[in-house]
């Protein structure tokens, strides 16, 4: 969202604790920010687009907390015994499949929604620790599969740039049903950003305002897709692992149709989850939380006994090693970044403060992905933009990155006397409120209470 | 340059011949892949199977004996492919190149997403013909369903009965011709003028598909491109 002042209003002079002290308050339902947006969409006539995830506040896994080994448990030492890292993603049909380092991917971003220096750096960085980028809505570039060793293709509605070859060079495919952002909703990619380019890989005119299609043209419902799925294995053949991706909404049944339909792998994208553009109501109104999708995915892969026989990869905010352990243990084989890779790449730094303030954003506000004018070279078209990200530099700080988030999920998984990350399991977390309990369905901190645990448990 | 359906039955030399009642799919299309340009291959009692001849990557010819499911000759890159039956849904999706010839109807979504080659179809076609389609020509002979060239891109569709509801809805690039009538046309999508040069390309399209129809016959249709920048007053067709 783009902080532009209305004419009308003067920004208050005092703090805010002044205010209040004058008896002045600010309404929790009409804030400040609310009446901004009204104010917008009174000018404009048109509603807000904008990139990054939900930002409203909602349960996540900063409220849970994991139970370190004591008297009944023993931890493991740190640095000398072995705390593997390595996973298999999609042995169940593929005879090719993706063999990974550590259990964190690069989420698919499309080239188009970033630039071809910040797809490199991430095929840089996640090639030095031996794990996956994806492509995105947009088709694969050379640059990216140059750089990736492990690269997944994916497959969404749109179709912009599909073609077989290109699937016989991918690693895994991944068949887009939706994202967390946006559950039930298509791309978007506004004009700003469809250079010749991006146009020509997407076979669109210059400059127009993208909007892709949300349901597949020639499937529709979990018996096409299993048709679907055999489709892309005989043209490929048997070889690559075929991943289904869906936006948290309903993911007990979207797994276990998923399942059902021959997926290798599902991942799983909760609301949090960051896009490089679509409506702000849908962001934050549509999808629920990735805390409260995740059991219940796992739920559905138990039940069917493909619990680890069928990957789950989980996406929508994951910051660290704390949130990867956390996904891990309440049943996750591997994560996915997206908006956390960016970050890493320098998106938001106080660095460029200056010019975000010129855009009318800020430092840690900056979400205008759609505009195409990111002073750090990430989400834009513009060539002297771009060229700010050296995709060699930006590749050493994905590695970094990526490092650092393994080894802090090393470290709580020794704790918690784990020889490998998967052995991590619910029984190593509580929550710290009812309804994170709830949702992850481990006990709150100090009683034995796991809130809806006798009911239906959907 | 326009493909054609030409000489498909003269270069046959000699034949490789599956029967998918006693053989697989699989088995197939696995020998499809490793096919070089020239050879030759028959499928009998495809039965409705579905992926049938998908991934072909060489100037092959196939002809297929009877009805095949969904998928038939899906991303095909250069083969000749001829169904004497009927087609489920996504008859030559993703198509690159080559041609694909059906002799009776086809279901749903025919040619979808397709960037190239040609696809003809003798009978009619049902909903969503050509949708999403990059770059590849389709001529069918009869009608075609509802939502057909639903935000087709680029290439040409040519129907030589009539058209059901909603036809080129949110169009970009491409271009229909439609001989007989269209029941609705799709949001963005307008009727526009026949000139020489559509004439011209018509009559190739039509010849490339082995048909007499007479060009001056068909109607333009195509994109009247107000819905490729957002605009507020457009919010109702959002
Ligand atoms: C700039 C950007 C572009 C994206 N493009 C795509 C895309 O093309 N296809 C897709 O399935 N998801 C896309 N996503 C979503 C990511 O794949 C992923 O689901 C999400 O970023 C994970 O949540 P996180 O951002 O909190 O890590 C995009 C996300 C971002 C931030």
């Amino acid at each position: 969202m783009t902080l532009t002042a209305p004419d009308q209003t003067v920004a208050p002079a005092l703090p805010a604790p002044a205010l209040a002290e004058l008896g002045l308050r600010e309404s929790a339902t009409f804030d400040r920010a609310t009446i901004a947006d009204i104010q917008r969409a009174a000018e404009t006539g048109i509603y807000d687009i904008r990139g990054w995830g939900a930002k409203r506040k909602v349960p996540h896994f900063d409220d849970l907390l994991f139970l370190g080994a004591s008297m009944s448990r023993y931890p493991l030492e740190g640095y000398r015994e072995k705390c593997g890292t390595d996973i298999v993603l999609g042995d169940r049909y593929a005879s090719k499949p993706l063999r990974l380092d550590i259990p964190i991917t690069i989420a698919g971003m499309s080239f188009g929604a970033l630039s071809a220096n910040a797809k490199e750096a991430l095929g840089r960085g996640a090639s030095a620790v031996g794990t996956s980028t994806t492509t995105g809505d947009g088709g694969m570039t050379p640059e990216e599969r140059g750089q990736s060793k492990h690269l997944v293709y994916q497959y969404l509605p749109s179709r912009y740039g599909m073609n077989p070859d290109d699937l016989r060079k991918a690693d895994a495919i991944e068949v887009v049903l939706g994202q967390g952002a946006k559950p039930g909703g298509g791309g978007m990619l506004l004009g700003q950003k469809i250079t010749e380019r991006v146009a020509g890989m997407r076979t669109l005119p210059i400059g127009i305002d993208q909007r892709s299609a949300c349901r597949h043209p020639d499937w529709t419902g979990p018996d096409d897709l299993e048709i679907k799925i055999a489709e892309l294995r005989e043209i490929t053949d048997w070889e690559k692992p075929i991943y289904v991706k869906i936006g948290a909404s309903r993911p007990y049944y979207d797994t276990a149709l998923a399942v059902k339909s021959g997926a290798d792998v599902v991942v799983l994208d909760g609301m949090q989850g960051g896009t490089a553009a679509t409506q702000q109501v849908f962001i934050e109104n549509v999808g629920i939380p990735t805390l409260a999708a995740i059991p219940q995915a796992v739920q559905a892969l138990q039940e069917l006994g493909m619990h680890r026989k069928v990957q789950l990869i989980v996406s929508g905010g994951i910051r660290t090693g704390a949130d990867v352990a956390k996904a891990m243990a309440l049943g996750a084989d591997a994560v996915a970044i997206g908006t956390a890779a960016l970050i890493a790449l320098g998106d938001n730094s106080p660095r460029y403060a200056a010019e975000y303030a010129k855009l009318g954003s800020a430092a840690g506000y900056y979400d205008d992905f759609q505009d195409g004018r990111d002073p750090a070279g990430i989400s834009t078209q513009d060539p002297e933009l771009s060229a700010r990200l050296d995709p060699v530099a930006g590749g050493r700080r994905i590695a970094n990155y990526l490092r650092v988030l393994t080894m802090e999920a090393q470290t709580i998984a020794r704790a918690c006397g784990k020889a490998h990350l998967h052995n991590l399991e619910p029984e190593d977390l509580v929550a710290l409120t009812i309804e994170s309990a709830a949702m992850a369905r481990v006990p709150l901190a100090g009683t034995s209470w796991i809130p809806g645990a006798t009911g239906a448990g959907l | 340059m326009t493909t054609t359906l030409d000489n498909v039955e003269a270069q046959r030399t000699s034949v490789q011949t599956f029967d998918l009642k006693l053989g697989g799919v699989r088995e197939l299309n696995k020998t499809l892949h490793h096919a070089t340009d020239g050879d030759t291959f028959a499928v009998d009692h495809p039965g409705g199977k579905h992926s049938i001849a998908v991934g072909v990557n060489a100037e092959v010819d196939i002809e297929i004996n009877g009805h095949v499911g969904y998928y038939a000759a899906g991303m095909n890159q250069g083969g000749r492919i001829t169904i004497n039956g009927n087609a489920g849904v996504g008859v030559a999706e993703n198509m690159m190149s080559g041609a694909v010839h059906v002799t009776g109807d086809a279901s749903q979504s025919a040619g979808a997403t397709a960037h190239g080659g040609l696809l003809v179809i003798d009978g009619n076609a049902s909903a969503r013909c050509g949708i999403s389609m990059k770059g590849i020509d389709i001529v069918v002979g009869g009608n075609i369903g509802h939502m057909s060239a639903f935000m087709a891109q680029a290439g040409r569709l040519v129907v030589c009965g009539d058209a059901g509801e909603a036809l080129g809805d949110s169009i970009y690039e491409a271009r229909l011709y439609v001989k007989g009538t269209a029941a609705s046309l799709g949001a963005d999508c307008i009727a526009k003028e026949m000139r020489e040069e559509h004439l011209a390309e018509l009559g190739e399209l039509l010849r490339a598909a082995g048909r007499d129809d007479d060009p001056a016959d068909f109607t333009r249709y195509g994109s009247a491109r107000t819905l490729y920048n957002f605009h507020v007053d457009n919010s109702s067709a959002y």
